[in-house]
C-alpha cells in the first residue's frame, strides 16, 4: 500500500485539496489501488498548494500545485513511486524555498498527522514537556528567559519575565490563556500551526502551566477559523486520551486541561485585556493597566496571556536548550520569526527564519516578485497597524528595534506586498476606516479620531483646502498616538503617516488636478 | 440546475429551527458548567436559530443572573451575532489589506452591485447573505472568502459570479 500526504489546511482546501482528494480516491478505486492518504497541515508554501507527497525509499517526493486535471497524468507517469512529472518538486526539504529556512516552531507542520500523539512523539514532540516535568518551575522559567523569547503577538515582551510574574503571584487558581485571535491582516501563522501541529501549542501551554502552577487553559480563537477550531478540539481529545492533559499529566501530579473558545468577529478582542473580558462573557472592552493580567487576569486570577507562536516555541526551547535558540537572531531579537508573506506576491506562504534577514530577501528571494507581474510598489509589515514601506526601505532587517527605528513594527510578522496599482492615500483612509469599525469605544481619541480621520482623508483626496487638511491630519495622528488607551488607536497613525511620508505623491494628486469643484 | 458541492452550514441552515423556548432552555442547561458561559451560549443559540432571537435574551439574563441590558450589550457588541436570520447561505468576503492588494475592493463592488446588496444584506430570494470579514488567514491566496464556512481563494469577479449564480439557481430549483 502506498502512503500519500495531502494537506487539509484551509488554504490548501481553498486551492482545491479536497477536490484532488476525491479524484484520487475515484482513480485509485478504478485502478484497483489501495492508497493510504494522510491529511496533514501545510508546510507553508501556499504557492505550491495543493502539495501532494508520496512516500518512497528516497523520502517523501512532492508534486505541486496539483489540480484535479493533473491526477490521472500523475498516476500514469508513476507518481506513486516518485516518478517524473512537470509538477514534481523532489523532496520538499531539499527545495530551495524550504531548504533555506530554519524550521524550529514549524518543524513538524505539514509533515505530521495533526491529530496523532504517536506521530507527534515520533517527530520529537513532548520531549520538551518530559524535560519540564523533571525540572522545577523556576528552572523552566530560567530556560525561557535565557532563550530570549519575546512575545510573537506584536508587543515583543519577554515571555520568561511574564511567566515569572505569574509564578510568583499567590492565588488559589491560575490560568494560561492562548491568544489565538490572529486578527492582523496578512498573517496566518497561528492558523497554520493550529491546523497543522496543534499538539505543539498544547505542549507549550502545558509547559507554561507546569512552570507557573496553572490548572486551566483557554485557547481564544476567531470564528473565521473553523478549520483550526476543529483541529484543536481533535488534538485536545487525543492529548487527553494519551494522558497529556487531565488530572494527572503523565503521572507527574500536575493537573491541566484546555478548552477552546470562539470569538465573535471583533478585532479588538486580540488585545489581551479585551480578550479576557470577552472570555468572561462581557463586551470586549480594553481594561486600563495596571493591574497586569499576570497579576489580575481572567476572573481576577493571575493569568499568562501569550500568542500561539510564543507558546509553541517553548517545546523546542525546552527540548534543545535556551542557548541553541538564543544563538539565532540579532540584537535583542533572538530565535526565529515565522514570516508570513502575503498579498500580491508570486510565492506567498510561511517562511521561518532567524531574525535579522532583510525584508528584501523575503520579498525578492522568497516572493519572486508580484503575482500580477506588475512592478513592486509597497509592503505593509505587521498587520493593519503596521507601516507601509517603499523599495528603498526593503533593506531593513527583520528585528524589533530596527523596525521601530524605521517608524514601523514587526507585529506578528505579516508582510503584505502591493504592486504599482496601489493607492496609498486609499490605504491610509482604510486604516482610519478599520479603526473606526473596530474601536472598542472606550476612549475618545480613537473612537472619534478614527471617524475624523476618514473625513479628513476624503477631503484630501477631493483636493479640498489641502494645506489646512494636511495640518488637521497631522494633529489628529499626534493626538491618537499620544492619547489613546491602547495600540488600536495609538498605532493607527503608523500606516497613515508611513504612507504619507514614503508615498506623498498619492496624497498630493489632487493638487495637480484642475481646480476642484468647491 | 443544482449545485453538487456539499456544505456543512447549508445543511445546518436548512435545519435552522424556528424559535422554540424548550430548545433555548436546553442550550442554557448544557452550558451550565462552563466558566464564562455567555459567548458559548450565544454561539449555540445562533447555530440553532441562525440568529440570537430577542426572545432568548430574558431567558439568558435570568439564567446567568445578568440584566437584560447587559446581555443585549454583549449581543450588539460582537459583529457575528445577528438579530435576524440570514439567507440560506452566508458569504463572508474579506475586505482587509492582503486581499485588497489582489483586487478585493473591485471584487466586493462587483458582487454587491450585481446582487444589489449592502454589506450584511440578503438577496430577495433569501439565497445569500453577504457579510464583510477582515482577514480569514488566507492572505497568501487572496482575495479570499468563506462560503458557509468553506474557504474560497484567488477569487475574481467572474469566479465569484459563478458561485453566487449557482446559489441563486439552487433557490429556483
Ligand atoms: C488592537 C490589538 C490587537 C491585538 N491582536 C492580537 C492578536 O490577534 N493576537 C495576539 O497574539 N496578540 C494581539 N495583540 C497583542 C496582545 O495584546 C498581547 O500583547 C499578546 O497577546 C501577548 O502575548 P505575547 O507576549 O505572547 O505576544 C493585540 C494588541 C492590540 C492592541
Ligand atoms: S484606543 Fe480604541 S480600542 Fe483602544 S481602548 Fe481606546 S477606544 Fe478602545
Ligand atoms: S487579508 Fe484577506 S484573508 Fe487575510
Amino acid at each position: 500500500m502506498t502512503r500519500l500526504y495531502l494537506p487539509c489546511d484551509a488554504a490548501a482546501v481553498a486551492l482545491g485539496a479536497d477536490q484532488v482528494m476525491r479524484v484520487l480516491e475515484r482513480e485509485a478505486a478504478a485502478r484497483g489501488l489501495t492508497l493510504d492518504v494522510i491529511r496533514t497541515g501545510t508546510r507553508g508554501a501556499v504557492w505550491l498548494e495543493p502539495l501532494l507527497e508520496v512516500e518512497t525509499p528516497e523520502g517523501r517526493i512532492g508534486y505541486g500545485p496539483v489540480t484535479t486535471a493533473d491526477v490521472v497524468g500523475l498516476l500514469d507517469t508513476g507518481m506513486l513511486t516518485g516518478g517524473d512529472h512537470p509538477k514534481r518538486i523532489g523532496r520538499p526539504e531539499d527545495h530551495p524555498w524550504f531548504a533555506r529556512q530554519t524550521r524550529l516552531t514549524f518543524a513538524r507542520c505539514g509533515i505530521v498527522d495533526p491529530a496523532s500523539v504517536e506521530d507527534y512523539r515520533a517527530h520529537g514532540g513532548y520531549a520538551g514537556l518530559d524535560r519540564a516535568l523533571a525540572a522545577e518551575g523556576p528552572v523552566i522559567i530560567d530556560e525561557v528567559k535565557l532563550s530570549g523569547l519575546r512575545g510573537r503577538g506584536g508587543a515583543g515582551f519577554p515571555t520568561g519575565i511574564k511567566w515569572n510574574t505569574v509564578a510568583l503571584a499567590q492565588a488559589d487558581r491560575k490560568y494560561i490563556v492562548c491568544n489565538a485571535d490572529e486578527g492582523d491582516s496578512g498573517t496566518f501563522a497561528d492558523r497554520m500551526l493550529m491546523e497543522g501541529d496543534p499538539l505543539s501549542l498544547i505542549e507549550g501551554m502545558t509547559i507554561a502551566a507546569v512552570a507557573v502552577g496553572a490548572t486551566k487553559g483557554f485557547i481564544y480563537t476567531r470564528s473565521e477559523y473553523p478549520h483550526a477550531i476543529r483541529a484543536l478540539n481533535r488534538a485536545i481529545a487525543a492529548a487527553q486520551r494519551a494522558g497529556y492533559l487531565g488530572a494527572d499529566i503523565q503521572g507527574s501530579g500536575h493537573a491541566f486541561d484546555i478548552e477552546v473558545r470562539m470569538g465573535a468577529g471583533a478585532y479588538i478582542c486580540g488585545e489581551e485585556t479585551s480578550l479576557l473580558d470577552s472570555l468572561e462573557g462581557k463586551r470586549g472592552m480594553v481594561r486600563a493597566k495596571p493591574p497586569l493580567p499576570a497579576i489580575q487576569g481572567l476572573f481576577g486570577k493571575p493569568t499568562v496571556v501569550n500568542n500561539v507562536l510564543s507558546l509553541a516555541s517553548v517545546p523546542w526551547i525546552m527540548a534543545n536548550g535556551a542557548a541553541a535558540y538564543a544563538a539565532l537572531g540579532m540584537g535583542r531579537s533572538l530565535g526565529t520569526l515565522p514570516v508570513q508573506l502575503a498579498g500580491n506576491v508570486a510565492r506567498g506562504g510561511l517562511i521561518e527564519l532567524p531574525f535579522g534577514v532583510s525584508l528584501r530577501e523575503i520579498v525578492e528571494d522568497w516572493g519572486q516578485g508580484t503575482r500580477t507581474g506588475r512592478p513592486f510598489r509597497a509592503v505593509q509589515v505587521g498587520g493593519p497597524l503596521g507601516a507601509y514601506f517603499p523599495d528603498a526601505m526593503l533593506d531593513t532587517p527583520l528585528d524589533y528595534e530596527a523596525f521601530a527605528k524605521a517608524g514601523g513594527l514587526l507585529g506578528h510578522g505579516g508582510v503584505t506586498v502591493f504592486d504599482d496599482s496601489v493607492d496609498l492615500a486609499a490605504q491610509a483612509r482604510f486604516a482610519f476606516e478599520f479603526c473606526a469599525h473596530e474601536s472598542c469605544g472606550k476612549c475618545t481619541p480613537c473612537r472619534i479620531g478614527a471617524v475624523r480621520g476618514v473625513e479628513v482623508m476624503d477631503r484630501i483626496t477631493a483636493g479640498v483646502d489641502l494645506d489646512r487638511n494636511f495640518a488637521v491630519l497631522d494633529d489628529l495622528c499626534e493626538l491618537m498616538t499620544d492619547a489613546s488607551l491602547c495600540a488600536m488607536g495609538g498605532l493607527t497613525p503608523v500606516p497613515v503617516r508611513s504612507a504619507l511620508t514614503h508615498f506623498p505623491e498619492d496624497f498630493d494628486r489632487a493638487r495637480h488636478l484642475p481646480a476642484a469643484a468647491e | 440546475m443544482t449545485i453538487s458541492r456539499p456544505s456543512p452550514l447549508s445543511e445546518l441552515l436548512q435545519g435552522v429551527a424556528p424559535w422554540d423556548e424548550e430548545t433555548a432552555r436546553q442550550i442554557l442547561a448544557t452550558h451550565g458548567g462552563l466558566e464564562g458561559p455567555l459567548l458559548p451560549i450565544l454561539h449555540a443559540l445562533q447555530e440553532a436559530f441562525g440568529h440570537v432571537p430577542r426572545a432568548a435574551v430574558p431567558l439568558i439574563a435570568e439564567h446567568l443572573n445578568l440584566s437584560r441590558a447587559e446581555v443585549l450589550g454583549v449581543v450588539s457588541f460582537y459583529q457575528d451575532f445577528r438579530e435576524a436570520p440570514p439567507g440560506r447561505h452566508v458569504l463572508k468576503l474579506c475586505r482587509a489589506e492582503a486581499c485588497q492588494s489582489m483586487g478585493a475592493v473591485a471584487l466586493a463592488a462587483d458582487v454587491l452591485g450585481r446582487l444589489e446588496l449592502d454589506w450584511g444584506g440578503t438577496t430577495a430570494d433569501g439565497a445569500l447573505t453577504v457579510e464583510a470579514a477582515f482577514c480569514l488567514g488566507l492572505c497568501a491566496c487572496a482575495p479570499a472568502a468563506l462560503l458557509d464556512g468553506e474557504p474560497l481563494a484567488r477569487l475574481t469577479p467572474p469566479l465569484l459570479a459563478q458561485v453566487t449564480d449557482a446559489l441563486a439557481a439552487e433557490a429556483v430549483a
